[in-house]
């Protein structure tokens, strides 16, 4: 028998009960279908406690190292407070340190926190207006750097938050921050394999966090960054990811120009299409996609096609910052 | 252990889904599936390109239930499932089809022959379902 812990109210499981039967019994609202561990349907987690082996099989590594685990797999080994998926998230306030542009329509914009914020590179969190107007943005730096989240925000026309945090927000100010969610973020593990980030636009932000990470952690496989926009003007932080691959034999920066225009020491096309006519084999690779939604659903299933595992092709679920 | 014990473990054990290799089969086979479908210009308009995630998740469903496993699918669910198909022209040869596809993932897989006849029973039993006829 164990107790179960959501919020404020506590459920006892019984011996012979997985977590999933016992919340039924009690009437709480949490989607299930297949019961057999094989729909994700029942996804929750359990930060403070580690669930069960069992109860973790067939999630991706990063959904694991978080501690989300299938409720319907789950006899819990211990006391666990769970969080079900739409339980309402925990704001944080931080102070804008930095504001500057990092091209003609993208701000480099980092808080800074009185503690340390907890997060993998790569993720992303909702950032809050006063009014309550709320949008994801990724996170561009990686933990190991103080206490602070850094974001690159491209200026949408029309875009309210976006031009908010252009126009208005300064140096001082003070926003509200999610926690850290989303399982698109590197894994210290099998260090040889071919790491692809492909990214449009500011989808360099959570690649730029996620190959900081993997370089730190002494990934030994080859990495390979495309990053691409219509326009030269539109890219950013080239000299950074030149200087990089001289630091870095195993490190690769693509950058890509789809418009007319390409000068040289850039590639001509779309990130895709260089990408994948450069590296034909995806076979035991791993994959990040960030960028333009199309981009993302189109090389999700051409890098999966060209032989990358399915649980090794990382993209986020938000894609787009609405307008 | 007692008697019941045994022969309950037996009956279990006897299940296709478990005789397959569960979970773990599953997933091996839905990688090997679904590249063939995504590569077949007969059948791939059919298999939506939006949302590979959930593309996935749907392939699970369907070898959980080829495979004999759980799942809380009826006829009248397949029905609405594939409606939206069916007036896409899904017909019997696109079924036909995802047969071969379903065959020949687990002849690559391995599995022994009387087996896949078995899922493959189970998934033929789906077809008028699916079709809506």
């Amino acid at each position: 028998m164990a107790i179960l812990t959501i919020e404020d109210k506590t459920y006892i499981c019984q011996a012979d009960e997985t977590v999933l039967d016992a919340l039924l019994r009690e009437n709480v609202n949490i989607p299930y279908a297949c019961k057999k561990g094989t729909c994700h349907s029942c996804i929750v987690q359990s930060p403070s406690t580690l669930p069960p082996e069992a109860a973790q099989a067939g999630l991706k590594n990063t959904q694991k190292k978080q501690r989300y685990f299938l409720a319907c797999q789950c006899h819990p080994e211990q006391d666990m407070a769970i969080k079900l998926p739409d339980q309402s998230e925990f704001y944080t306030d931080g102070t804008v340190v930095a504001n500057k542009m990092l091209n003609r329509n993208t701000l480099l914009l980092i808080i800074a926190f009185k503690d340390a914020f907890e997060f993998n590179a790569g993720q992303f969190v909702n950032l809050q207006r006063p009014d309550g107007l709320t949008r994801s943005y990724s996170i561009a730096n990686t933990p190991q750097e103080s206490n602070t989240l850094e974001f690159h925000i491209r200026r949408l026309p029309g875009g309210k938050f976006s031009e908010w945090l252009h126009d208005e927000l300064k140096v001082g100010d003070i926003i509200s921050v999610s926690e850290a969610r989303g399982h698109c973020f590197y894994l210290p593990e099998r260090s040889g394999q071919g790491l692809l980030l492909i990214g449009t636009g500011t989808g360099l932000a959570p690649l730029a966090g996620i190959l900081t990470d993997a370089l730190a952690q002494g990934h030994s496989g080859p990495i390979y960054l495309f990053h691409g926009s219509r326009e030269v003007e539109d890219l950013y932080r080239i000299d950074e990811m030149r200087q990089l691959t001289q630091q870095h034999q195993n490190f690769h920066y693509i950058p890509c120009i789809s418009g007319k225009h390409v000068p040289e020491g850039f590639n001509r096309g779309r990130v895709n299409d260089v990408a994948l006519a450069l590296l034909t084999d995806l076979k035991g690779w791993r994959v990040f996609l960030c960028g333009h939604p199309d981009m993302v659903n189109q090389m999700k299933i051409q890098t999966f096609l060209k032989g990358a595992a399915s649980t090794d092709i990382y993209a986020d679920a938000f894609l787009a910052t609405p307008v | 252990m007692t008697d019941n014990n045994i022969t309950e473990e037996a009956t279990m054990s006897t299940s296709l889904y478990e005789r397959i290799g569960g979970e773990a089969a599953v997933n091996a086979a839905v990688e090997l599936f679904y590249r063939k479908v995504l590569n077949d210009y007969r059948i791939n308009r059919f298999f939506g390109k939006s949302d590979m995630d959930k593309q996935i998740a749907k392939q699970k469903a369907f070898f959980t239930m080829a495979f004999g496993g759980p799942n809380n699918y009826t006829g009248q669910d397949m029905r609405n499932a594939h409606e939206h198909l069916v007036k896409m022209g899904l017909d019997d040869s696109h079924f036909d089809a995802v047969m071969e596809h379903l065959g020949a993932t687990l002849v690559e897989l391995n599995v022994p022959a009387d087996l896949i006849a078995e899922a493959a029973a189970i998934a033929e039993s789906t077809r008028k379902d699916v079709l809506g006829k």
